[in-house]
């Protein structure tokens, strides 16, 4: 064990490091610069439990009807040994629809690395005709963890390359769907391009052979008919490959934590938050909807400009902190130089906004 | 965001309640307007799952899809919300009134007022939009007959939902939406989005701070969300088993009365927080004194009331999917001056929106020193009233010489910017001349010039008549556009196009 590897396990407390997935590791391109967020992650800490200990539970329950209709599509889109699925993503690549694909189920309850290995056999095989393969297991190193991933499908051979499939529920209704959701699930098929590309230039194939779109295969309309689409993911990836690098680099980061910091959910949690406050984080009302942490990181961030939103803090000239723009605007403290402009600015919104309630005229 | 709505929401933190951002009322607000809080079914395509209907808050009606994922319980959904919106767009026909059109060489008639729909948030006209695409293009007859309603209804909703994109317009509005529209709250836009939070920044109630009233709204067991997404604790915990409940006594008629009754009463519980803030949020915008140009933009909400009734009447067809080139065109061309014209008008409503532009050097208010009413050009062909006036401010004139500038106390009037002088005390003067809103001879009616001693503002922002752009006939449509569409037959295209080839799955 790497002394860094017994720093998280030090800091992770006496479990097994959290198991990131697809969804999770996208979540880590969320805030890049939230130091609190690397190391936590990085350490594998497992971070609903130290929420909800330390008194800022996270909400991000799933319900068992999305769940439920999400596993009754993906079953419906893969029925018939894939063969509507063939024409899908034949059609939405261009190529002619084959005669017949063979069809690899990589799913299954077998132990992980029996699954690995049928996984790497089959992708890596070759072979005349186009090929889909059903849940492979793919890997990813992710702050020096190991990490199993699953996509829905991966097609090969089809336009001559590798294609990730994911299949998600959403519907697409007349060419559009949620933007937000098609952006999860364009970082989330990221993950997947990225781990099939280094199980595959492993055996020495060129990066080129995934191809960097994927293809989301959604419910048209109102129905359950399913419709592909492509998406082309090369940013995600450079997102995705610059934060993974960051993560390896934990080392750099953990210097900056001190020594006995401690994020253990069994651990006292007047400990917990006092270890917390050490490591820096950069809360944006954006993590409400990606970090299990982000309660706490809000409440602590109370009386900050960028907890209403990064485009308030802009508009009060970037000062940090709430009080002190009042300061200002009240004109009750001297501006710092480089707070000379912001400061004028805020003086006169303070004055018009004055003038404007108490009835002044025009 | 502005610089002085963002010192509001500073302001909001620090004083532990929202903060006014408007001193007059930005929208219309019907005096029986019709709210709806709908809730639907996690994980399916907009699959209605129950709502709360009605024109007042005793008049609450609940509707309730006991098993969501059925198409026929779906859209007799849709027609018990068509047996309760469509005579409510009916009591809005009775009476119409005349305009006079073409600089009164002519006159068409309209409807002296229009329905109004309230949703709480964003996600709810999303909602209605979503429903009026699924139930538009459905009929009456063939193999999935609908209620006759049913399509109606999704023209309708398809109609209020386009209308929620105009700016300005209130035929349907997201309370969420309406209430920052005047308040600053010390959250984040994201929070804002969650009525129950909102309203506890807004009018927390007795003995808590906007900080301690939104923390609390934030929990779903305490405050269930305001839709149409359902906390999925409650999906998992309260709904499932009722609705499993429901289809397990499918065949015994007591049992399956007592699970329909369980069904309504979850679902009510879910519902009636949410509608109660409605009407709160409703009592908050109505306490609040309308703007001077409110009701004009409400006439545009009933001039397209009116147009969309007589075009139903007419026999016409449902909102296509998707609209062509050239419609698409002029309807961005006509959103795009509908949002400058609503931007330009509440700032001339409204001295704290006008404070905004202030800000940006947009507009200064100053006092007049000097005025010459009579003032006569009469270097041109034939003599003209020009009347010259001095302004002086304290603010900074970011404006050039030779800009033309309106005030909003006579926003027919041009002031014309001719000299612009530095004063003592970092004070500005500013010359301007006159023309326009003065009537036809060389003197001025009395009022129709600034006298010495008024406190004006002056702003570039014109409320004037932008006239429209010009477009091509679809069948001009340009190349660079996709080209003139192929040629179909009228009424086929939208229902060849839409629902009825979808399986009834």
């Amino acid at each position: 064990m790497t002394s860094t590897a017994q720093r998280l396990a030090q800091i992770r407390g006496d479990v097994p490091p959290k198991r990131h997935n697809a969804r999770t590791i996208a979540a880590l391109t969320g805030n890049p610069g939230c130091t609190r967020r690397a190391v936590l992650d990085g350490a594998g800490v497992d971070k609903p439990r130290l929420a909800e200990r330390i008194g800022f539970p996270a909400r991000f329950g799933q319900s068992r009807f999305a769940i439920g209709r999400g596993n009754a599509f993906e079953a419906r889109v893969k029925a018939d040994g894939g063969v509507e699925l063939l024409r899908l993503v034949a059609e939405r690549l261009g190529v002619p629809v084959p005669e017949r694909a063979s069809w690899t189920d990589l799913g299954g309850a077998d132990g992980l690395p029996d699954r690995h290995e049928r996984s790497r056999a089959a992708l890596t095989a070759g072979g005349p005709e186009a090929a889909l393969f059903d849940h492979p297991l793919l890997g990813l190193d992710v702050a020096g963890q190991r990490v199993h991933l699953e996509p829905d499908l991966v097609a090969a051979r089809l336009a001559g390359r590798f294609h990730v499939v994911e299949i998600k529920s959403f519907p697409v209704i007349d060419g559009q769907a949620d933007p937000a959701k098609v952006a999860a699930a364009a970082i989330q098929s990221a993950v997947y391009v990225l781990a099939l590309r280094e199980l595959l230039s492993a055996e020495g194939h060129p990066e080129e052979l995934v191809s960097h779109d994927v293809v989301l295969v959604c419910p048209r309309d109102f129905a359950n008919q399913p419709v592909a689409s492509l998406i082309d993911v090369r940013k995600q990836l450079l997102a995705l490959r610059r934060q993974l690098d960051r993560m390896a680099r934990l080392d750099g980061l953990l210097d900056a934590v001190g020594a006995d910091f401690t994020a253990d959910p069994t651990a006292d949690p007047a400990t917990l938050v006092a270890a917390l406050r050490r490591v820096e984080a950069r809360y944006a009302p954006e993590c409400l909807a990606s970090c299990e942490l982000a309660y706490f990181c809000r409440d602590e961030a109370r009386g900050r400009t960028g907890a209403l939103g990064r485009p308030v803090r802009e508009a009060l000239g970037g000062i940090d902190a709430v009080d002190e723009v009042l300061a200002l605007a009240a004109g009750e403290r001297t501006p710092a130089p480089e707070q000379a402009e912001a400061a004028a600015l805020l003086r006169a919104a303070a004055r018009l906004r004055a003038d404007a309630l108490t009835g002044d005229p025009a | 965001m502005t610089t002085l709505r963002a010192l509001a929401k500073a302001q909001a933190l620090a004083a532990g309640v929202a903060q006014p951002v408007a001193t007059v009322r930005h929208l219309h607000l019907a005096e029986r307007p019709l709210v709806l809080v709908p809730l639907a079914m996690a994980g399916e395509a907009n699959a209605p799952l129950a709502a709360l209907v009605g024109a007042a808050a005793d008049e609450a009606r609940l509707l309730i899809v006991p098993q969501p994922r059925n198409r026929d319980q779906r859209y007799r959904f849709a027609a018990e919300l068509a047996a309760i919106v469509l005579p409510y767009l009916e009591e809005f026909r009775g009476v119409s009134e005349a305009v006079p059109v073409d600089r009164g060489r002519d006159v068409r008639h309209r409807y002296v007022d229009a329905p109004q729909l309230l949703v709480p948030n964003p996600a709810g006209v999303g909602f209605l939009r979503l429903l009026g695409r699924s139930t538009r293009f459905r009929r009456p007859d063939g193999d999935h007959p609908v209620h006759p309603t049913v399509p109606l209804l999704g023209r309708w909703l398809t109609f209020f939902a386009e209308r929620a994109e105009h700016p300005g317009s209130a035929a349907l509005v997201a309370m969420t939406d309406a209430l920052t529209l005047h308040w600053a709250t010390g959250q984040s836009a994201v929070e804002d989005l969650h009525l129950p939070a909102l309203l506890g920044w807004i009018d927390p109630p007795p003995g808590l701070t906007g900080v301690e009233a939104a923390a609390r709204a934030e929990d779903p067991a305490r405050c269930p969300p305001a839709g149409p997404a359902t906390d999925p604790d409650f999906d998992n915990r309260v709904l499932a088993p009722a609705i499993a409940a429901y289809a397990d006594s499918a065949d015994d008629p007591d049992a399956l009365a007592g699970a329909y009754a369980e069904l309504e009463r979850v679902l009510r519980d879910q519902l009636a927080p949410t509608w109660e803030l409605m009407w709160r949020g409703v009592g908050l915008l109505r306490a609040l004194p309308p703007g001077a140009r409110v009701a004009g933009r409400w006439d545009g909400d009933k001039d397209a009331f009116t147009g969309h009734a007589e075009h139903v009447d007419s026999g016409g067809g449902p909102q296509p999917r998707r609209d062509g080139a050239v419609v698409a065109a002029q309807r961005l061309h006509r959103l795009e001056r509908a949002l400058t014209s609503y931007a330009v008008q509440r700032a001339y409503d409204d001295p704290l929106v006008m404070a905004e532009h202030r800000l940006t050097g947009e507009a200064f208010v100053g006092e007049v020193t000097l005025a010459d009413a009579k003032r006569v050009d009469d270097s041109g062909r034939r003599p003209v009233l020009r009347p010259r006036i001095q302004v002086v401010t304290t603010e900074p004139v970011l404006v050039p010489v030779g800009a033309t500038l309106w005030s909003p106390a006579r926003p027919a009037q041009k002031a014309k910017v001719v000299f612009l002088t530095p004063a003592a005390d970092g004070k500005t003067e500013v010359v301007l001349e006159l023309s326009g809103g003065m009537g036809r001879g060389l003197t001025a009616p009395p009022g129709s010039v600034p006298e010495v001693g008024e406190r004006l503002c002056w702003t570039t922002l014109s409320d004037a008549f932008m006239p429209a752009g010009a477009f091509p006939a679809p069948e001009e449509t340009p190349w660079t556009h996709g080209g003139p569409p192929l040629a179909r037959a009228d009424d086929a295209p939208a229902v060849v196009d839409g629902d009825p080839v979808e399986e009834w799955a």
